[in-house]
C-alpha cells in the first residue's frame, strides 16, 4: 500500500482532463502584464477570472507604496504578530480598516483563508453551536471544524431553514453563531442579508459574514453585503481578504465586540504563523485609501458586469445567478466544461474552470470574473469568444463522446 | 431472524432506505450493512445533499462533526435515532 494510493481515483479524473488539452488547475502565467492581461502560453490573454475586482494590482500608487516599505523596512518579518512581526503598519492598517467598517476593532491575518480559521476557531469553542451556509468557502469549513463546536449546516441562502434549525435547539449549546458569506464564490449569488439578520435577532445569535467577495464591490461605500442590506449592526463579526478588491494577500476580522482583541492569543491561526510582508501591508493599506477615493470603480466593476451578463444570456448561456462581477456559466456536464475552457483559453480568455466536489449541486461551471479595470473593449471580445464556442458547442458533444471512447 | 428482517421492522431503517434508492444506480439490496461510500459510491458531497433530506425528513439536525464516521447505513440510522431521542 502506497501513502498516495488514496488520490488514485481523483489522479485518474485530472488525467483525463489533460488528454482535452491544458490543465486547468495548473496553468502558468508566463508574464502578468496588467490587472486584466497576461502572457499565457506565449499568448497575450485576457484574465476574467482572478478575482481582480477593482483592478487595483497595478495601481502605481499601491506600486509605489509598497516599493517604498520594502525600502525601508526590509522583504519580510520574519516573524508573527505576537512576537516580532507586529509592525507599526500592521496596527495602522487594522486601525484604517476598523475606520473603514465603522467598527471598534479590526485584526489582520496573514492570509483570507487564515482570518476564517482564526476567527472562528477563536470565536467559537466546543460548548457553542455554529450554523453555516451549505455552500459555505473551505476556509469556513475548516475554521468552524477546528472551533470544536457543534455545527449545524443551514440550506444555502435559506433564512426559513436558519430558523427552523435554530428552533430545534433552541436550549442547545453556550453561544450560537450563524455563518454567513455576502457573495458566495462559485456561483455569485448574495446572501439574502436582511432575512438572515431577522432570524439571528429572533434567536439571539451572533452573525459572523464573510465579506471576501463583497467588499469593495457591495454597498454605497463597498462595506459589503451587510451595508448594501442595511444590516450592518447584525453583523457582530466581518471577515475579509486583501486579495480580490485589495489586489494583494491577507485578511482580516473587525467587529464591536470590547473583548475581540482577546483572539489575539486564542486564535491559533493568527499566533503561530509569520505576519503579512511590509510591501503587503503598504500596499493595502493605499489600495483601502484608493478604493474609498475612488467610488466609480464599484461602478465600473457592475457596468462590465451587467454588459458581459446581459451578453452571456443573450447568446444562450446559462448564469447561475443575477448579473454579479462573479459570473457562473453552467454546462451541462464535465467534458463541455473542460472542452469550453480550453477552447477559450486557446482563444486567449482565461476563466475559472470549477468541477464537482467543489461547485454545489454537482455543477460544471466557467467561473467568470469580471474587473473594474477591464475595457469595454476586452469585454466585447470575451464576448465575441463567447459568441464563436456557443456556435460550435455540439462539436463540444462529439469531442466528449471521442474522449470517452479513448478513456 | 436475519439481519434484513430485523431492519425491515424498524421505521427509521425504511425511510432512509427510501431516501437512499435515489443514490442507488446498481439496484443493489440496501441493508444496515451496506457501505455509502464503496456499495453506493456516494462521495463526501453527495453525502452532505443526503443528509440534509434526512434531516428534513426526521426534522432532526445531523451535525457535521459526526459525519464522517458514517460508513454503512446501520452508522447513519443510529445517529437518526439517536437525534431522535435528543430531539
Amino acid at each position: 500500500m502506497d501513502i498516495l494510493d488514496k488520490y488514485d481515483l481523483i489522479a485518474k479524473r485530472h488525467s483525463s482532463l489533460l488528454e482535452v488539452g491544458n490543465d486547468p488547475f495548473a496553468v502558468r502565467m508566463d508574464r502578468v502584464l496588467s490587472a486584466t492581461e497576461a502572457l499565457v502560453n506565449g499568448r497575450r490573454t485576457i484574465l476574467a477570472g482572478t478575482n481582480n475586482y477593482l483592478g487595483l494590482t497595478f495601481d502605481p500608487e499601491c506600486i509605489a507604496a509598497g516599493v517604498e516599505a520594502m525600502q525601508s523596512q526590509g522583504t519580510g518579518t520574519t516573524g508573527s504578530r505576537i512576537a516580532n512581526g507586529t509592525y507599526a503598519m500592521h496596527r495602522a492598517l487594522e486601525q484604517a480598516i476598523a475606520s473603514f467598517l465603522k467598527r471598534r476593532r479590526a485584526i489582520v491575518f496573514s492570509t483570507g483563508y487564515q482570518a476564517n480559521l482564526g476567527m472562528l476557531s477563536g470565536l467559537a469553542g466546543p460548548h457553542d453551536v455554529i450554523y453555516m451556509d451549505a455552500d459555505s468557502h473551505a476556509s469556513i469549513y475548516d475554521g468552524v471544524r477546528l472551533s470544536g463546536a457543534k455545527i449545524i449546516r443551514f440550506r444555502h441562502n435559506d433564512a426559513a431553514d436558519l430558523d427552523r434549525r435554530l428552533a430545534r435547539s433552541e436550549d442547545e449549546g453556550a453561544c450560537k453563531l450563524i455563518v454567513v458569506e455576502g457573495i458566495y464564490s462559485m456561483l455569485g449569488d448574495k446572501a439574502p442579508m436582511k432575512e438572515l439578520a431577522e432570524v439571528k435577532r429572533r434567536h439571539g445569535a451572533y452573525l459572523l459574514v464573510d465579506e471576501a467577495h463583497s467588499l469593495g464591490v457591495l454597498g454605497e461605500h463597498g462595506r459589503g453585503a451587510a451595508e448594501e442590506a442595511g444590516v450592518e449592526e447584525d453583523a457582530d463579526f466581518v471577515v475579509g481578504t486583501f486579495s480580490k478588491s485589495l489586489g494583494a494577500i491577507g485578511g482580516f476580522g473587525a467587529g464591536n465586540h470590547p473583548k475581540l482583541d482577546v483572539l489575539r492569543f486564542n486564535a491559533r491561526a493568527y499566533m503561530y504563523t509569520a505576519s503579512c510582508s511590509p510591501s503587503t501591508v503598504a500596499t493595502v493599506s493605499t489600495a483601502l485609501e484608493r478604493m474609498q477615493a475612488s467610488p466609480e470603480l464599484q461602478k465600473k466593476l457592475w457596468s462590465n458586469a451587467n454588459t458581459l451578463y446581459r451578453a452571456l444570456i443573450e447568446l444562450g448561456y446559462e448564469i447561475c445567478s443575477p448579473a454579479s462581477p462573479i459570473l457562473a456559466v453552467r454546462l451541462k456536464d464535465e467534458a463541455t466544461a473542460v472542452w469550453v475552457w480550453n477552447r477559450l483559453l486557446q482563444s486567449g480568455v482565461y476563466v475559472n474552470l470549477a468541477l464537482p466536489p467543489g461547485t454545489p449541486n454537482g455543477a460544471c461551471l466557467l467561473r467568470c470574473s469580471l474587473s473594474a479595470a477591464h475595457t469595454d473593449d476586452q469585454i466585447e471580445e470575451i464576448r465575441r469568444h463567447f459568441a464563436a464556442i456557443m456556435q460550435d458547442l455540439p462539436l463540444a458533444d462529439e469531442e466528449a463522446t471521442a474522449g470517452r471512447a479513448r478513456a | 431472524m436475519t439481519d434484513a428482517m430485523q431492519s425491515d421492522t424498524d421505521e427509521v431503517f425504511r425511510e432512509i432506505r427510501a431516501l437512499l434508492e435515489a443514490h442507488n444506480a446498481n439496484r443493489i439490496e440496501i441493508g444496515e450493512d451496506t457501505d455509502l461510500s464503496a456499495d453506493l459510491n456516494i462521495d463526501s458531497v453527495a453525502a452532505m445533499d443526503l443528509l440534509m433530506n434526512i434531516e428534513d425528513r426526521f426534522e432532526i439536525d445531523i451535525p457535521l462533526n459526526l459525519v464522517g464516521e458514517l460508513r454503512s447505513v446501520r452508522d447513519l440510522a443510529e445517529v437518526v435515532r439517536a437525534q431522535l431521542k435528543d430531539g
